[in-house]
């Protein structure tokens, strides 16, 4: 995390730096002569931490093509001899009247607002912090960052209870307020926007006369897309995968995400007369890591240096 | 939380000559404004209530009253309580130093540049951090499962009779599991990008100097990441201190094996939820809340001393 900065301090760049691409003044190492053969053992060696990551994802694209009957008789990394791929996403999205489709819509709605307005704030939060001197500045920021070790259980129970008194639980509010704020966005987008908007660039657009707003969106803005692409994708993690606070906050299935979804139609089997339903509880979950699998696929490049910007965790 | 604060960004605003010389105006409020009032609504007020309420105690004769700090008192002697502290730190102690070990073995390989397929690597152990907890805790509870998970097919495979991973006995280390598949390829990528920043001319002073591999990760690579391995490890903390999601998925599964106040927040959770004990679970949040930060603080003062 001190990381970037660390050794980008003595010598402050006022340059936007190049984040999407590797940086230029210093050639990758294993391009330089002189520098170790690549090792078969190695690979070896690192190639377990990779099977014990993608053995269990294998496990669950294989097992989302199996019938209930074929889960519980087929060898669990290979396929029965039942494709039900296909009947079990029909069966997952129609049964109980096409419920998860709704789940899936409103994890949508909690992502976009949520998370959507979370980098936003974020951005907001976070150019004020690198580019302007405010009274009760680091006030703000002691604030902020103490607040991130507090758990946020201990925050839980009297948000629910506040929530309840203004009406707002079992609304889809209940959600999208708490997610709203993210520290560690506001953190990356300050860490970014410092070194990534140069003040000369802002003292122009001042003298030329334009108005905070406009130096902010037509000079800074740009200048951050890469930052702020990192943060909605974490804060899209964040909303999409949450399952405590909706579980608090929500009684009614009809405003549940996917993942509180999911967990009712497993409980239900273990409750009297519940119907199981596992091959809809494995299809579903491969339905549920699909777009975020996909989202940091595409956006890899995005995401990674924008981390090493400011690598920091949650 | 000090290291939370970018070296470089703060040489800016206070020293750095050339950052901008504005004069303090209310200007940047206009932009964090937004961002503090959303979160006095939804950290500070609820922190602030959570006291508030621990204050209380909601009797079914005599209604609520002021009962200063009993629910603390009461709190610090509650057996099911401490059970679940130390849970979660017996936890902290195995899993914690598993988990940062493995990934930074992981990064380290990946940023040797001896691996082939060095971003097939980086991708994939990162892949588990975009599932759901909820998720993952449901696919290793069905591979778990000794009579149709993996676990039962090996079981019939080879003939053997290997321990139940949601017996009592080895829940935790199940857990375990779980949060370590989730986390590594996380922790591996936060300290492959601090490893990426080293200055290059480093190794090659160290090459001059005939420093092997053991040698460069040991004097050069170790130091330099640092601060990445403690901030790693005091989020580790509040994770493991936070413990929830896991232990609840997994429950319906193994009913026996994990209670409803088998961590401390699942503890708060029920009393609250199932309870209705509102102010007293609030007392354990914040008690939880304030060990937490304790620890984390110690681990930050010792990380940051050691070496420095």
């Amino acid at each position: 995390m001190t990381t970037s900065s660390a050794t980008d301090a003595p010598r402050p760049t006022t340059a936007p730096r190049p984040i999407a691409r590797p940086r230029p003044r210093a050639p990758r190492r294993p391009h330089t002569p002189g520098r170790p053969r690549r090792s078969v053992l190695l690979t070896v060696l690192t190639g377990v931490v990779l099977l014990y990551s993608l053995v269990p994802l294998l496990w669950l694209v294989i097992s989302a093509t199996k019938t209930q009957q074929g889960l519980a008789r087929s060898f669990g990394l290979w396929f029965d001899g039942d494709f039900a791929l296909w009947d079990n996403i029909t069966e997952t999205f129609t049964y109980q009247d096409g419920v998860f489709g709704r789940w899936l819509l409103n994890t949508l709605l909690y992502v976009v607002v949520g998370a959507g307005g979370a980098t936003l704030l974020a951005v907001l939060g976070g150019y004020a912090l690198a580019k302007f001197d405010f009274p009760g500045k680091r006030a703000v920021f002691a604030v902020v960052i103490g607040a991130v070790a507090v758990p946020t259980t201990a925050l839980a129970v009297p948000t629910f209870l506040m929530f309840s008194k203004l009406g707002l639980t079992d609304t889809p509010w209940a959600i999208i307020v708490p997610s709203l704020i993210s520290p560690f966005g506001l953190y990356l987008m300050w860490v970014f926007a410092t070194e990534a908007i140069p003040a000369e660039l802002m003292e122009a657009a001042r003298i030329d006369g334009a108005s905070e707003l406009r130096t902010f969106f037509q000079v800074a803005l740009p200048l951050l897309a890469p930052g702020t692409v990192t943060v909605l994708l974490f804060t899209t993690v964040a909303t999409w995968n949450n399952y405590f606070l909706p579980l608090i906050m929500l009684k009614d299935p009809d405003w549940y995400p996917l993942t509180l979804g999911l967990d009712a139609w497993n409980k239900q089997a273990a409750t009297a007369g519940g119907e199981a339903v596992f091959n809809l509880v494995v299809t579903g979950s491969l339905l549920t890591i699909v777009p975020l699998i996909a989202a940091f696929l595409l956006l890899q490049k995005y995401w990674q240096s924008g981390l090493a910007a400011g690598s920091v965790k949650e | 939380m000090t290291t939370l604060q970018p070296p470089a960004a703060v040489g800016h605003q206070s020293a750095g000559p050339p950052a901008r010389r504005s004069r303090r105006s209310w200007t940047g409020w206009g932009f964090i404004g937004p961002f503090v009032l959303v979160f006095a609504l939804v950290f500070l007020a609820p922190l602030a209530y959570s006291i508030y309420l621990s204050l209380f105690r909601t009797r079914l004769i005599g209604g609520t009253s002021f009962v200063g700090l009993d629910n603390y008192q009461q709190a610090l002697q509650d057996g099911q309580f401490w059970d679940g502290v130390l849970r979660v730190g017996l936890f902290l102690l195995i899993q914690v130093p598993i988990m940062l070990g493995l990934a930074l073995l992981v990064a380290l390989a990946i940023d040797s540049g001896r691996l082939y397929g060095k971003d097939f690597f980086r991708i994939s152990v990162f892949l588990p951090y975009a599932v759901p907890a909820v998720v993952a805790a449901l696919m290793w509870g069905f591979m778990y499962g000794p009579r149709f998970g993996l676990v039962g097919d090996i079981n019939d495979a080879f003939g053997v009779r290997l321990p139940d991973p949601l017996s009592s006995d080895l829940i935790l280390a199940s857990i375990g599991n779980i949060v370590t598949w989730e986390f590594v390829g996380y922790n591996m990528l936060i300290f492959y990008s601090a490893l990426r920043v080293v200055p290059h001319s480093l190794y090659e002073a160290a090459e001059i100097d005939g420093a092997g591999q053991w040698r460069v990760i040991a004097a050069i690579k170790l130091p330099a990441i640092r601060g990445a391995l403690v901030i790693a490890t005091i989020f580790s903390i509040i994770g493991s201190f936070q413990l929830f999601n896991e232990p609840a998925i997994l429950q319906k599964l193994a009913p026996n094996a994990i209670t409803t106040d088998y961590t401390p927040n699942y503890y708060t959770y029920s009393l609250s939820f199932s309870g209705q004990q509102h102010n007293y679970s609030a007392t354990v949040a914040i008690v939880m809340g304030v060990i937490t930060m304790v620890v984390a603080y110690v681990v930050q003062l010792r990380g940051m001393r050691k070496g420095a």
